[in-house]
């Protein structure tokens, strides 16, 4: 019997039914769109989180002093071990760092005029501009004369400009930072929200002036470098990682006195999370599907009791319980593909919907997943069909004729 | 004795040697046919009668390959089918036999044109094309008087016209053999006398051998050979020498009023 007749027949047999077909198919229509429109949902989430990461720069290393173990306790804040020769040594003799730069950074009360706002003071040298990867978009940068020299000078954020100047040219005016008075130079790019709030609301200043002037202390936060190039990362980690144990003499068998951390990292936190979430929304999907596949297996087993008769006259003319086999299995997978289309209409909507209404998320919607879903959703078709197509079968053709 | 000779000469359609058939169902046995040896020949139009339980439907279960023999031997036009698998006999039945049902067996809510054209579906000899389908189910019911009504589904149709799509689903692949089976069983007289005579037609003019099960005397007379069974055995296998004429008696029926 040809594909075609099947096909006929199967569709014939499901139209005679519609409103049960609808109930049958509604659990894998169900299990498929939401399956859509989750992954749609995460995979438009980590789209958004990995351009943030992109906007910090993709070969950014932070070193930061390690978590030192004293006497069991595990302390941060009072160890220091980076210093700014750390950070001059790594920049002239790491081959795969371009630059480096010391940090300093602390949260401080800003003051212009009348106003006042509560920011983030970051002391950085005057290449940070380019290891952030981040333009000003009036004025200047400072120098590396304003660095030598602890100039009072400093670049501002966008939100600084927004809540002190209102409206006024920052440039060349006066803010103070802890009644320290520094002349703005420069205005930075709006980065606008990233991960840990707005990018825009810090305060660079040169690290001289923020270790004499703010945080009066010989020790340096971190240090952020920027690799030649994102492929050479590793090569870059493993070369600062070996300056700055020869520079803090520390013996082969000895801990690292600081970690260095990369976007690199980052990322593959990142990858690790949303593997977890497709895995756990496989599993939700899966177990929709299950239930819908057994409701399928229920429908037919009752349209197979249904027309025992109709199977009996097949098998007088002539067909083969191959034959009757194949137009039940054709009807279950028809069910489950329709279905299965169904969702993934339902499912692509839905997230083009989410898109529409909630302007921050956008989502993605996933080829793969459809694909999935739809190879999926035939599968559970043919295995949840199979037991009754061959109930139907096996059937004797002369009780099936007698069957009332 | 003259006329068996002249048989002789005549092909044999159905021929049955020492048949037996018995229900096991666990511990009862029944035995249903208790050694039947019967030759049918081409062109016969032949009425088996019998009491139910006699065993006739037994035997045209088997004769129409649905059922399996238990002892002795099945030949059907020349191919013995007595050991034959579930799968060969349906393929002998779509290419062989043609059946009537009492209940006429009609696909429900099918247009007549798709319920003829079902064997075709199921022929694995050669595969037929959509074109083909139809133009061979249009000429065979046709051929039963049902022109015009090609696409009426069976509940459109009266008992009459619902057997003679079944009669025209039977006869599209021009089989070996017709079985019906009670063919007149859920008809009035005059109905019936209209199915014989298709049956008479088919079997006088197209020379197609016809095997009919009855309980009724009367449409017994239009065969021209009465086979009768008892307890699974034939008891009586006689000819009918001068078997009524369907259309002779349908003319002195009185027309139905409508």
């Amino acid at each position: 019997m040809s594909p075609w007749a099947t096909m006929r027949i199967a569709l014939k047999a499901i139209n005679a039914n519609k409103m049960r077909a609808l109930l049958t198919m509604l659990g894998i229509i169900i299990g498929v769109a939401s399956v859509i429109t989750m992954v749609s949902i995460g995979q438009g989430v980590s789209k958004s989180v990995e351009d943030n990461i992109s906007s910090l720069g993709t070969n950014l290393l932070t070193v930061s002093p390690s978590m030192l173990k004293t006497g069991g306790v595990r302390q941060t804040s009072t160890v220091h071990t980076l210093t700014v020769d750390d950070s001059k040594a790594i920049e002239s003799e790491c081959s795969f760092i371009t630059y480096a730069s010391p940090m300093v950074r602390r949260g401080m009360q800003v003051v212009y005029g009348n106003q006042n706002w509560s920011s983030t003071v970051y002391g950085v040298s005057q290449d940070y501009d380019e290891i952030r990867n981040w333009p000003v978009s009036e004025g200047e940068f400072f120098t590396e004369q304003d660095v030598k020299g602890s100039a009072k000078v400093c670049v501002i954020g966008n939100t600084i400009v927004e809540n002190l100047f209102n409206g006024e040219n920052p440039i060349d005016q006066v803010i103070r930072v802890q009644k320290v008075p520094f002349r703005v130079v420069g205005v930075l790019q709006t980065k606008g929200e990233g991960m840990g709030g707005d990018q825009d609301d810090v305060i660079m200043v040169p690290y001289t002036t923020a270790l004499s002037r703010i945080s009066r202390m010989k020790y340096i936060q971190s240090i952020v470098c920027s690799v030649s190039a994102e492929e050479y990362t590793e090569q870059a980690v493993d070369e600062v990682t070996t300056l700055l144990r020869q520079r803090h003499h520390l013996k082969d068998d000895a801990e690292d006195d600081f970690t260095i951390g990369s976007q690199a990292d980052i990322k593959e936190t990142m990858a690790q999370t949303m593997g977890m979430l497709t895995l756990f929304l496989s599993a939700i999907a899966f177990i929709s599907l299950l239930v819908g596949g057994i409701g399928i297996m229920n429908i037919m087993l009752v349209s197979v009791t249904e027309r025992i008769r109709e199977i009996g006259i097949r098998m007088a003319l002539g067909a083969r319980g191959s034959d009757v086999l194949k137009q039940f299995l054709f009807e279950s997978m028809t069910l489950s593909i329709m279905g299965g289309i169904i969702g993934i209409l339902i499912g692509m909507g839905l997230a083009l919907t989410i898109s529409h209404f909630v302007p921050d998320l956008k989502t993605v919607i996933s080829v793969e997943a459809i694909i999935i879903s739809f190879l999926f959703s035939a599968g559970v078709g043919i295995f949840f069909g199979f037991y009754p197509a061959w109930q139907a079968s096996k059937l004797d053709p002369i009780d099936a004729l007698r069957h009332e | 004795m003259a006329k068996e000779k002249e048989e002789k000469n005549k092909k044999t359609v159905i021929e049955v040697k020492n048949l037996e058939k018995i229900y096991d169902s666990g511990e009862v046995k029944v035995h249903a046919l208790r050694g039947i040896t019967l030759s049918v020949y081409d062109g016969e139009l032949v009425a088996i009668m019998g009491t139910s339980g006699s065993g006739k439907s037994t035997l045209m279960n088997i004769l129409g390959c649905l059922d399996k023999l238990t002892k002795g031997e099945y030949i059907l036009d020349g191919r013995n089918v007595s050991n034959m698998s579930r799968d060969e006999l349906a393929d002998i039945r779509n290419d062989l036999i043609g059946f009537v049902f009492q209940g006429f067996n009609l696909l429900a809510k099918t247009p007549a044109i798709e319920n003829v054209e079902l064997p075709l579906l199921y022929s694995r000899a050669r595969s037929y094309n959509k074109q083909e389908r139809e133009e061979m189910a249009r000429k065979a019911l046709d051929s039963v008087g049902l022109n015009g009504r090609y696409y009426h589904q069976p509940n459109q149709l009266s008992g009459g016209q619902q057997q003679r799509v079944a009669i025209a689903r039977a006869l599209i692949k021009n089989p070996s053999l017709i079985l019906a089976d009670e063919p007149t069983g859920n008809l009035d007289s005059r109905t019936s006398v209209e199915i014989m005579n298709i049956f008479q037609q088919m079997n006088r003019k197209n020379g197609i051998t016809v095997v009919l099960v009855t309980h009724s005397d009367e449409i017994a007379e239009f065969a021209d050979r009465v086979i009768v069974f008892r307890d699974g055995l034939i008891r009586e296998d006689r000819r009918n020498t001068n078997p009524n004429n369907a259309e002779e008696i349908l003319k002195t029926m009185p027309v139905p009023e409508e």
